[in-house]
């Protein structure tokens, strides 16, 4: 019913996104809506580009004759301050969809805005790392493990920056929707926090992996 | 949603073609959001470099027919770099042999089937209104045009085009000219674009079919097509992960696939070594070979739309040709290394890579034995698109059992990089999945455009086309077996083995030739019939699927004047006691069962309504 009176409404100047059913509403025999969909499909991709990360560190380093211990070139108490960062920015977005959920959009800026600082903490942590290492002439020719090091972060820190990019937009110029459309503005923040929770996720992967083990 | 309130919409006259009108031409055209459009923009720039990929080749095969002698014609334009005299440097022809691989699968193919008719027909078929995310549509089909326009700009750089083979294997593609690293910035932008199309199949397939197209009801053709999404979605992610190695090793000095003590012309590189040249391969192969199935899975799909329609029969065995393209999805991720044999990677990694081989042949046999037992006692209307159709299943045939000798590690041993190999693939790729590909054009054109292509012109670009393209292909069985090398930009003239085979060389290069004159037809075709065509109403085909039975040709915003409701699978054909002879998807049941499945429909109908709420 509710599908049909959308293209009904189509013969006026509605957005494209008007006529797709199931871009707010759930689809009853999948339980899911499409943005749903569309990030966990999304994520099963980022998963495989990471995974082939992850597979090619153990290749290389299973093949290779000496291998560093992490903490002995890396900055295992600035790589753990990173953790709580991130853990505590998945917290607070956490807290930004649940605020939408009870209806309470100042409350949503608010931790929205948390998250936001906190993966600027991040990548400024981040970089005092990196800068740290080129002042020690470590570069990624240096060696194998520098070189995953580096490639591995660097695109986790692309990543960080793609989220703080979208959670702006959200936090932001994106919030307008908040008035005109308010359970699918919940469901694109729901969608971004799984991204971030993602961007989390590999953090928490290449931490032990990179520094620790 | 019940029948009194579907008369009650067509009451109110949904017009589907005024929101249109409203755009200017640039958010129309260019920028469209319409799945329709975006297919059809996907789908002529896909040819445009399919033509531009195939003019590579016919240089090619001159340097293999009359190698050292001037290219007549165009010669003197190639430039000094590359063919001084008009004659083709080998460095030259390395470039054009990798430039031709990397267009004809990542810019010509895949863009085509998938992007093309994947975007064109999936939504109509389904039922769906447009694509789930239709400014996704737009971006995945921008950032494609821009990896392509970074692989052509990469033949104006210093050295020229990517010369490593379209495999790019490291140390040579790490070691290669600059645009070697174009390459690689043209892949993450090829790989970005169909990741964002995957999301977007998947999710229209799962999410927007229409009432009552169930899982078994859904035509083949959207199966294959969701398949293809799932293997783009997870395979291409490693060959990103891979370009982005690459990349490091090329610009900022790593050594991720470079070995120590690595010499290069005489001088040991300055990398610190350490690296697996293995790893590029596997992860290149992790996703290549599943961009095998993506290659010709489409084309499957297309071929089964096609077969019934002109054999006015159902398919044979839907529901094992669906089993089948599921399970042919699931093995093609572990396959991989069959291309790997000759790599030293170790007898007990060639065993089980074999073995997955010659398991994944079955299914692929499933699907053509079917399609060929759906043609017995068929009576065949042999339009265009049937001809193409039927003559895709004996190529597609010769293409696959050649392929069982090369996924043998032992058999492999002798194949291995030789023209065999080449002829191979090629029996797949071009008589089989282009074939398919045009097929497809003849059959959806009607609908994308209202009018019909003309059949003599057609019937010419057929027999043409299928005449050459054997020519051109089958001596490569010959000197493959004769131990040919696939690479040698002189076609071998230096070596004994390969002199009693030279005249094949020139026998290829004229049917090449031939077969790029014959596309003419096509290309007259194609413009003449948009304008001049005979006009079709909606059903072109007097086929069942809802592209044709539920909206107009061509299909206006929001494809259907009213939302599709599906009673019945996709090949209903010459059906006992039916009034005419194919039952559109859409048609409510008037047999013996149809109170039965009346009620049935109502009980699930209420249950779908209550659950809305």
């Amino acid at each position: 019913m509710q599908r049909k009176a959308q293209i009904g409404r189509a013969e006026t100047t509605t957005p494209m996104e008007e006529i797709i059913p199931y871009t707010v509403e759930t689809r009853p025999d999948t339980g899911l809506n499409n943005v749903k969909l569309g990030i966990w499909l999304f994520l099963a991709s980022e998963v495989m580009l990471f995974g082939a990360l992850f597979s090619s560190y153990i290749i290389l380093r299973t093949g290779a004759d000496t291998w560093p211990l992490g903490a002995t070139i890396l900055n295992v108490p600035l790589a753990t301050l990173n953790t709580v960062v991130l853990i505590a920015s998945s917290v607070t977005m956490v807290m930004s969809w649940a605020s939408l959920k009870m209806d309470d959009v100042s409350k949503y800026r608010l931790y929205m805005g948390a998250t936001v600082a906190l993966a600027f903490v991040f990548l400024i942590v981040k970089y005092f790392e990196y800068t740290a290492k080129f002042e020690h002439g470590l570069w990624p020719r240096t060696s194998t493990f520098l070189a995953i090091y580096f490639t591995m972060t660097g695109l986790h820190g692309l990543h960080v920056v793609g989220g703080i990019i979208v959670n702006t937009f959200l936090l932001l110029p994106g919030a307008k929707m908040w008035k005109t459309q308010r359970e699918r503005f919940t469901n694109r923040v729901e969608a971004a926090g799984l991204y971030w929770h993602f961007v989390d996720l590999v953090w928490i992967f290449l931490f032990p992996v990179l520094y620790l083990l | 949603m019940d029948h009194p309130s579907t008369v009650h919409h067509v009451d109110h006259g949904h017009k589907p073609h005024e929101h249109a009108h409203d755009l200017p031409f640039w958010r129309k055209y260019i920028f469209s959001v319409d799945h329709k459009v975006i297919g059809i923009q996907y789908a002529i720039t896909a040819l445009l470099f399919l033509f531009f990929g195939f003019s590579l080749m016919m240089l090619m095969r001159w340097q293999l027919a009359y190698p050292g002698q001037p290219i007549p014609l165009i010669g003197n334009l190639l430039g000094m770099a590359n063919a001084p005299g008009g004659i083709m440097l080998p460095e030259f022809y390395n470039q054009l042999g990798a430039m031709h691989g990397t267009i004809m699968v990542f810019l010509g193919v895949v863009p085509l089937a998938v992007g093309g008719f994947g975007n064109f027909v999936v939504p109509l078929q389904t039922g769906a209104p447009d694509m789930a995310f239709p400014r996704l549509n737009m971006a995945s089909y921008w950032v494609f045009f821009i990896g392509g326009v970074v692989m052509l700009a990469s033949f104006f750089v210093p050295g020229g085009a990517a010369n490593s083979g379209w495999t790019s294997y490291v140390p040579l593609a790490a070691i290669a000219t600059t645009g070697q690293t174009w390459w690689l910035f043209g892949m993450v932008f090829l790989i970005t674009s169909s990741l964002l199309g995957s999301v977007n199949f998947i999710t229209t397939i799962v999410q927007l079919r229409a009432p009552g197209m169930t899982w078994l009801r859904l035509p083949f053709f959207v199966w294959a097509q969701l398949v293809t999404a799932f293997l783009l979605l997870l395979a291409f992610p490693p060959l990103e992960a891979a370009a982005v190695l690459q990349v490091m090793d090329r610009v900022a000095g790593t050594s991720f696939f470079l070995p120590s003590g690595l010499v290069v012309s005489g001088q040991a590189l300055t990398n610190t070594g350490g690296g697996s040249p293995l790893l590029w391969q596997h992860l290149f192969w992790f996703l290549a070979h599943p961009e095998v199935y993506v290659l010709i899975l489409p084309a499957m799909g297309i071929v089964a739309e096609i077969l019934p329609n002109v054999i006015r029969k159902p398919l044979w065995g839907y529901r094992f040709l669906v089993y089948s393209i599921v399970f042919l999805g699931f093995m093609s991720f572990v396959v991989w290394a069959h291309h790997m044999f000759m790599t030293g990677m170790g007898t007990t990694m060639s065993a089980f890579f074999q073995t997955t081989t010659m398991i994944i042949s079955i299914p692929s046999v499933v699907i053509l034995s079917a399609f060929f037992v759906s043609l017995y006692g068929g009576s065949i209307r042999f339009t265009t698109p049937a001809l193409f159709a039927i003559a895709f299943l004996p190529m597609f045939g010769i293409g696959g059992l050649t392929g069982l000798p090369l996924g043998l590690a032992a058999t492999d041993i002798h194949l291995h990089d030789t023209y065999y190999v080449i002829g191979h693939f090629h029996y797949v790729v071009a008589p089989g999945t282009i074939f398919a590909l045009f097929a497809g054009i003849y059959y959806w054109f009607p609908k994308a455009t209202g009018r019909q292509m003309n059949r003599v012109l057609g019937v010419l670009h057929f027999w043409g086309s299928f005449i050459c393209i054997n020519l051109v292909f089958f001596p490569m069985f010959i000197q493959g077996l004769a131990g040919i090398n696939r690479r040698l930009y002189d076609g071998g003239i230096q070596y004994q083995h390969a002199a009693p085979l030279q005249h094949w060389n020139v026998i290829q290069g004229w049917a090449a030739w031939g077969l790029g004159a014959f596309q003419i037809f096509f290309i007259i075709n194609f413009f003449w019939s948009m304008k001049r065509g005979r006009p079709v109403t909606a059903n072109a085909w007097d086929a069942t699927t809802l592209e044709w039975v539920a909206a107009p040709s061509p299909p206006g915003h929001g494809n259907f004047p009213t939302p599709p409701r599906v009673y019945r699978g996709p090949y209903e054909y010459s059906v006992p006691g039916a009034p005419t002879d194919f039952t559109p998807q859409n048609q409510p049941d008037t047999g013996p069962n149809a109170v039965r499945d009346f009620h049935a429909e109502t009980l699930a109908h209420d249950k779908f309504k209550l659950l809305e709420k």
